[in-house]
């Protein structure tokens, strides 16, 4: 649905971007990381076609986003990280408006801007000047006018910033919500947030892929270790070196009042680790997988240990 | 069309949702009354004292004494009044980010630029038509012509027009409404005063410097002629003034 091809920004001599390929399929939501200025407005700017690129490739749905600009806007919307609002226009009014510039026809934008006002939850403001409403709902209002259009694409540049946690909630959920029918790329800073929501993440650091694919795959592949964390009744450190000398493991470690075992990728020593605590009568108390988080596969990502 | 046409109900509201356009519009018409009731004032102590004498009181000629120099008043309120117009059609969107949600629109920026230059035109329209209704008293207590004075109008609305462009091309440049007033006033003062330079020059000089300057054509006008040399000189300034704040917008895409 989305298609990125080696994809080059140069802002004079600073590049933004820098040789960028990725895919996103239909139907799916994928969130785009990197620290502050890695690119990712740029990227997200060149896919809506407000900036141009400086080399590269890129397409939405079946268009080329340089070839035929208006019909990807047209399939597109975009909500950008500064939300784009009217101060002096009522909420509906702001909908109403952007639904004409969207082009839809005039006999369905009412129908269009009630629905979109519903879906976000716009309701209890409507009628209200957009200077005078929250943070909160301003971000929804920003929502509105890159759905009214009902696009098969959305580009979100970091949705949930600002928001109370209450309403990052709500929004995560609304996103959710949308994914099916509409392909969705968001950028975001928040890890947990590409957890909760994505499919999959493009990781890009100083403009460059640092790695891209569905979550369980990039944690698969930056996984070399396997391993287990435990927990014992009636044993403390000194319990470390019967877990050691159990043939594949390759480390054992004292860590957060429990024992950290970490064997080769593809063995699996789990019977092995059971057996010892069962003849010694240790106690298991707690056994659960080690498995990486987010926030340790972007480190280790971004810190460029490891490039795909 | 049709998006010309929302881009230009957009403006046209915001124009009238803000204290701008009224302001605006009060302080030209009460400037253009006040000339026009010195100028009326004028003609009527000339005509008192003329009246004794009928050759030069045939003379007297409400067109020419009262309109025609009314007309140049108007010019320099326009001058003065424009900028404040349009130092915030680009600038704005610049400032509160507006402009990716218009860029990332399917409209082209022909579109946008040529919605906003019409509701700004609307504007200066209608102050010119409300200023127009002074003329109800010259045309119940005297008779004159007609024709020369919807020319001179028409001569305005091209001059407004012509400042308009400039105004929205110095608004394209800058996000600061404050800068793109400044130097759209610059630029237009400059415009103005060139056939003044003209009068120094020599030869082929004074003659393009003539041709450029803003205000000789709006003369013509202003005396009943209508020539389709000014006429062209407005609209292809017109042109030129839209054509490169589609270049300084479009430039900023691609850099």
């Amino acid at each position: 649905m989305i298609e990125v091809q080696h994809l080059t920004k140069k802002y004079g001599d600073l590049l933004a971007v820098d040789d960028l390929s990725f895919k996103v399929d239909r139907g799916k939501i994928w969130g785009l990381l990197g620290p502050n200025a890695a690119g990712k407005t740029s990227t997200m700017r060149i896919l809506t076609g407000y900036l141009s690129a400086t080399e590269g490739k890129a397409s939405v749905g079946d268009f080329d986003v340089f070839e035929e600009p208006s019909k990807v806007k047209k399939i597109t919307g975009y909500l950008p990280e500064d939300v784009p609002l009217y101060p002096e226009m009522t909420v509906q009014g702001f909908i109403h408006f952007v639904s004409e510039i969207k082009q839809i026809a005039p006999s369905k934008r009412k129908e269009a801007v009630n629905k979109v006002i519903e879906i976000v939850g716009l309701e209890p403001v409507r009628k209200r000047l957009i200077k005078n409403i929250s943070r909160g709902f301003k971000q929804r209002v920003g929502l509105a006018q890159a759905m009214v259009h009902d696009p098969q694409v959305l580009i979100l540049d970091e949705p949930t910033i600002g928001l109370d946690p209450a309403q990052i909630i709500e929004i995560r959920k609304l996103i959710k919500s949308l994914k099916g029918e509409r392909t969705i790329i968001l950028s975001t800073h928040i890890l947990a947030e590409v957890t909760q929501v994505c499919d999959g993440v493009v990781i890009i650091n100083e403009g460059k892929l640092m790695a891209s694919g569905s979550l369980e795959e990039l944690v698969s592949s930056f996984n070399d270790k396997e391993g287990v964390f435990i927990k014992l009744k009636r044993a403390g450190q000194e319990a470390l070196p019967l877990f050691s000398s159990i043939p594949g493991v390759k480390e054992v470690s004292w860590d957060e009042n429990g024992i950290k075992i970490e064997w080769t990728k593809g063995l699996d020593v789990r019977d092995e680790i059971i057996k010892i605590i069962a003849d010694k009568d240790l106690g298991l108390l707690e056994m659960r997988p080690l498995s990486m988080g987010i926030e340790e596969l972007y480190l280790k990502v971004i810190s460029g240990g490891v490039e795909q | 069309m049709k998006n010309i046409w929302a881009i230009c109900k957009k403006e046209v509201k915001t124009y009238f949702t803000s204290p701008i356009a009224y302001v605006v519009i009060s302080v030209f018409l009460v400037l253009v009354g006040f000339f026009f009731y010195n100028l009326i004032w004028w003609f009527n102590t000339q005509s008192l004292q003329l009246a004794r004498n009928p050759y030069y009181f045939q003379q007297l000629n409400i067109n020419q004494m009262v309109y025609s120099p009314l007309f140049h008043n108007t010019s320099i309120i326009l001058l003065l009044m424009i900028p404040i117009l349009s130092m915030r059609l680009f600038s704005e969107e610049k400032k509160i980010k507006t402009e990716e949600l218009l860029y990332t629109s399917p409209i082209s920026v022909t579109q946008i630029i040529l919605g906003k230059y019409i509701a700004s035109l609307l504007v200066v329209f209608i102050m010119l038509f409300l200023s127009g209704i002074l003329s109800i008293f010259t045309f119940s207590y005297g008779n004159p012509e007609l024709v020369p004075i919807l020319n001179g109008y028409l001569g305005l609305l091209l001059l407004g027009a012509a400042f308009m462009s400039i105004g929205i091309f110095f608004s394209s440049l800058t996000e600061n409404q404050i800068i793109a007033a400044v130097l759209t006033f610059g630029a237009l003062l400059l415009f103005w005063v060139l056939n003044w330079a003209s009068y120094s020059a020599a030869g082929m000089w004074k003659d393009v410097l003539n041709y450029l300057s803003i205000f000789q054509h709006f003369d013509n006008m202003t005396q009943g002629i209508l020539d389709t040399t000014d006429v062209i000189y407005y609209l292809s300034f017109i042109f030129l003034g839209l054509f490169l704040t589609h270049s300084v917008i479009q430039s900023r895409r691609w850099r």
